[in-house]
């Protein structure tokens, strides 16, 4: 088997007593959807941070595309590929749609010490941005603060966002948050337009979503993977109907 | 260059009329007029500086003064030294403030918010009681400065016009200098981790060694000021450092409007007529009670925080607005 | 006594004495900003109301201790009215807005007092049942005056952490504290606890003011110098934190006195007997922004912060 794109090893995050990311192992391989579900406080969110360098592991290691990058601050891991989107919608508000997607292709043409040439009319940066919210269906709405698109729009902003980089390993966590079913329709058909010509770690809690995706599935419960597998070895996996997709379906 | 339907812009227009009316201003005034100018244009100078990291980059620096101060005393201590070359005492007087920029830049922006604004304002103190330790130099009571800058026999800044026009030509390159960077790719930086620093950071920026650059280049763009406000008034002491010119500071950004061009512009001149006239205003319609004229200042900087954020470049931009209904 | 070691004990109550004033100073700042979240630079100018409030109730009434109350009482009516006619409409704004309102009436207090009062300083003077100096220990002699505002400070002190620790108000004091949104959720008339606070911290702010008005002198801006020293005392001890406010206070109160009484000496190694003597006292000053610069690069949140 080929060498996967992200390994991560032994992960582990402590906030105090509460252990978040608790020896976690995991593999993304290249060109998957891998879906990482698990209840509410199940870690996800850490871990994604943890990925990014946005918060310090306290044990194990990272290893990206057969590098160590545990230790790299975010700029560098950026650089070797990673972008993730916000759960909690993470945009510049008071920048257009468009300024906010050439701020993320910017991030991506080396340092910004460039003083001198106005940033809003270099096609280096407005050309790819348009494609790519051209490619999100917002490109009608470039020129609109993104504090003024509505709920779902500033979803698909994210995305955009976390795309404009042309990252090798996308970490969506929870796309389809707060969006209504037209809404979160359009973004699975979205993210399955990119299956298979993305590596992509899915966070998602839209079981629907998440079955029809991923192509693997690990399940994290209190910090710790007790299953990976691919979708139907899941559903039919004991253990998770029992910590997680029982708990679900009593819920409904 | 200049678009044509842009002069239709009040705010275009007012920004140019007062322009011209300044160019012009040591044909027609008197003196005190003349310096009265000057002055506003030195702290816009240093309000354009502080501009660029609070207006544009978030960063609330309450310590400002100090470049101010430190480019103010790099001019008065070269002087009484006999070193009176302007080639020479600006540079290092913009070279002396950038470091220490560099130096409080790089320490306080490991803290954020009440911290940052509180680090600022201890560096600021720290400069401030250096001053009033400079026994050699005046110490509390400060120094005179006997000669002015000499630019090699092309300028004269004992003439009250030149230094004038030298003050304002400046002011302009500054002001041309300060919108190229703020639409520059750095500037776009600068704004974004003014909105949204942890996304910006999650974009792949490494966002505090572009804020840390900004804070420099605004001590720089300060010391240039300081090194013209030695000039203008003779005299360095403590007292151009004290805090409260920090929030003098502060008052004219937000006054004219935070994070606009021209901003600092209207909001130094706001600052220092409304100093001027307020007190002949109060003795007109209360004689005797002019000097108090900061029993009116004070609510008035109340009700801009509370209601006028946006300065006095938003009240312009909504004159501009055409009416609708 | 050996009489260096009687210099360094009258130092060090001389540190005590003014550390404790300025932890009255910091305890109402720090609490207004834990919980409003407030940054409050017009904090320094009720110091200073409470100094002239005691100067004018002291004359008229002819007694210290009825002036203070009355100084007390109004300080506690003008701290409540500065809250519900400004402080509360800046609760949610941020701290620019904070640093902008509260500038500005600073200089409107600051004029007012020159209006009122005249630009000349006012003295107190020490009671004359406090005018004497007591007699510690054999040649270590001290004066009452300080000694009772050593005790007051104190009192406060021990008050403060009684109230803090102890009552349910000072619960909800923690509790905002540490977390803002939470004590609404308690069904906590927010509203009011903030009003409270606020005048407890000006009480307290009046109370340094006129206790040090005997030894300083009265006069405009008086409090602006040592409001920056309160702001430097909170931030090292941590925003919010009495506690940390207590401990900064007397570390500060002790580093500017020793500095002011034996810099000079040490400069004298160095410098010039006139150069120590101006130099010593901007040094020992200088001491103080450098330990909170140095604190805060080692704990960005200060020495017991819960937040940034």
């Amino acid at each position: 088997m080929a060498e996967p794109l992200l390994a991560i090893d032994g992960l582990v995050k402590r906030f105090g007593g509460l252990i978040a990311t608790d020896n976690l192992s995991l593999d993304v391989r290249t060109g998957e959807i891998h879906a990482l579900i698990g209840p509410n406080g199940a870690g996800k969110t850490t871990l994604v941070a943890q990925l990014m360098g946005q918060l310090p592991s306290d044990a194990g290691r990272i290893v990206f595309d057969g590098n160590d990058i545990t230790r790299l601050p975010t700029h560098r891991r950026v650089g070797a590929g990673l972008a993730r989107s916000f759960q909690i919608t993470s945009v510049l508000r008071d920048f257009t749609a468009l300024d906010n997607v050439a701020l993320a292709v910017q991030a991506h043409q080396g340092h910004s010490f460039r003083f001198w040439r106005p940033a809003r009319h270099d096609s280096a940066l407005r050309d790819p941005a348009l494609v790519i919210l051209e490619q999100l269906g917002l490109g009608a709405r470039a020129d609109t603060l993104a504090a003024n698109l509505s709920y779902g729009e500033q979803r698909q902003l994210e995305i955009a966002m976390a795309l404009a980089g042309d990252p090798r390993l996308l970490l969506l966590d929870e796309p389809m948050a707060g969006m209504g079913p037209d809404e979160s329709a359009r973004m699975v058909a979205f993210l399955q337009r990119l299956k298979g010509k993305r590596t992509i770690l899915l966070i998602e809690h839209d079981m629907d979503a998440v079955f029809a995706l991923a192509d693997r599935i690990t399940v994290l419960v209190y910090g710790r993977a007790i299953a990976t597998g691919a979708p139907a070895e899941i559903r039919a996996n004991p253990e998770v109907r029992k910590a997680y997709l029982g708990e679900e379906h009593a819920d409904a | 260059m200049l678009d044509v339907n842009a002069l239709r812009n009040p705010r275009v227009m007012i920004t140019l009329l007062l322009l011209i009316a300044a160019v012009l201003v040591p044909f027609f005034a008197g003196n005190f007029l003349v310096s009265f100018g000057s002055r506003i244009i030195i702290w816009t100078i240093a309000a354009i500086s502080l501009n660029v990291i609070l207006g544009y980059g978030g960063m609330v620096s309450f310590g400002h003064a100090a470049y101010l101060g430190i480019g103010g005393y790099a001019v008065g201590i070269m002087a009484h030294h006999g070193i009176n070359s302007g080639f020479l005492q600006w540079p290092v007087a913009m070279l002396a403030s950038a470091l220490w920029a560099l130096a409080v830049g790089a320490l306080s922006m490991r803290t954020r918010g009440v911290y940052f604004i509180m680090i600022t304002l201890a560096f600021a103190q720290l400069i401030y009681f250096v001053g009033v330790g400079l026994e050699a130099y005046g110490g509390d009571d400060g120094l005179t400065i006997y000669k002015r800058s000499e630019f090699a026999g092309i300028l004269s800044l004992k003439n009250r016009a030149t230094f004038y026009w030298t003050c304002f030509v400046l002011m302009l390159g500054v002001f041309y200098l300060c919108h190229r960077l703020v639409q520059s790719r750095f500037g776009m930086v600068l704004q974004g981790s003014k909105s949204n620093d942890l996304r910006m950071r999650a974009l792949g920026f490494p966002t505090t060694r572009y804020r840390l650059t900004a804070f420099t280049l605004a001590g720089a763009m300060c010391g240039l000021a300081g090194a013209l406000l030695a000039n203008q008034t003779d005299f360095i002491s403590p007292a151009m450092m004290h805090w409260t010119a920090s929030g003098d500071l502060i008052v004219i950004v937000v006054l004219g409007g935070m994070g606009t061009l021209f901003g600092p512009l209207y909001g130094a001149i706001a600052f220092f007529v409304l100093e001027e006239s307020l007190k002949p205003l109060i003795d007109w319609v209360r004689p005797g009670w002019g000097d108090y004229w900061r029993l009116l200042f004070g609510p008035l900087l109340v009700m801009v925080a509370l209601y006028a954020r946006g300065g006095l470049d938003s009240l312009f931009e909504r004159a501009a607005r055409p009416r609708h209904g | 006594m050996d009489p260096q070691l009687t210099l360094y004990l009258i130092q060090a109550l001389n540190g005590l004495q003014l550390g404790l004033l300025m932890f009255l100073l910091a305890a109402g700042l720090t609490l207004t900003f834990g919980i409003m979240d407030l940054v409050n630079l017009a904090h320094g100018s009720l110091y200073m109301m409470g100094a002239y409030f005691a100067a004018t109730f002291i004359s008229l009434t002819d007694s210290f201790l009825l002036g203070a109350l009355l100084a007390l009482i109004a300080s506690l009516v003008l701290g409540i009215a500065v809250e519900v006619i400004v402080m509360r409409r800046l609760y949610r704004r941020d701290h620019l807005d904070h640093v902008l309102a509260t500038f500005g009436l600073i200089l409107f207090f600051n004029e007012l007092v020159r209006a009122f009062w005249g630009p000349a300083g006012l003295t107190i003077a020490v009671p004359s049942w406090l005018a004497h100096s007591v007699q510690l220990m054999p040649g270590v002699i001290y004066s009452a005056y300080r000694l009772a505002i050593i005790a007051v400070g104190l009192l406060v002190a021990l008050f403060l952490a009684w109230l803090v620790t102890r009552t349910r108000t000072g619960m909800w004091i923690r509790a905002g504290a540490s977390n803002r949104t939470m004590i609404g959720a308690l069904g906590v008339n927010v509203q009011l606890l903030f009003t409270l606070v606020f005048g407890l911290g000006s009480v307290l702010a009046a109370l340094a003011g006129l206790m040090a008005a005997p030894i300083v002198t009265v006069q405009i801006g008086m409090g602006d110098n040592i409001l920056i020293l309160a702001f430097v005392i909170i931030v090292i001890g941590g925003i919010g934190s009495i506690k940390g406010a207590f401990i900064a206070a007397m570390t500060v109160g002790m580093i500017d006195t020793f500095g002011r009484a034996f810099l000079p000496e040490l400069l004298k190694l160095f410098l010039s007997n006139s150069a120590a003597s101006t130099a010593a006292p901007a040094l020992s000053s200088m001491m103080i922004y450098l330990l909170m610069a140095g604190i805060l690069v080692w704990r960005p949140t200060g020495l017991f912060g819960a937040r940034s």
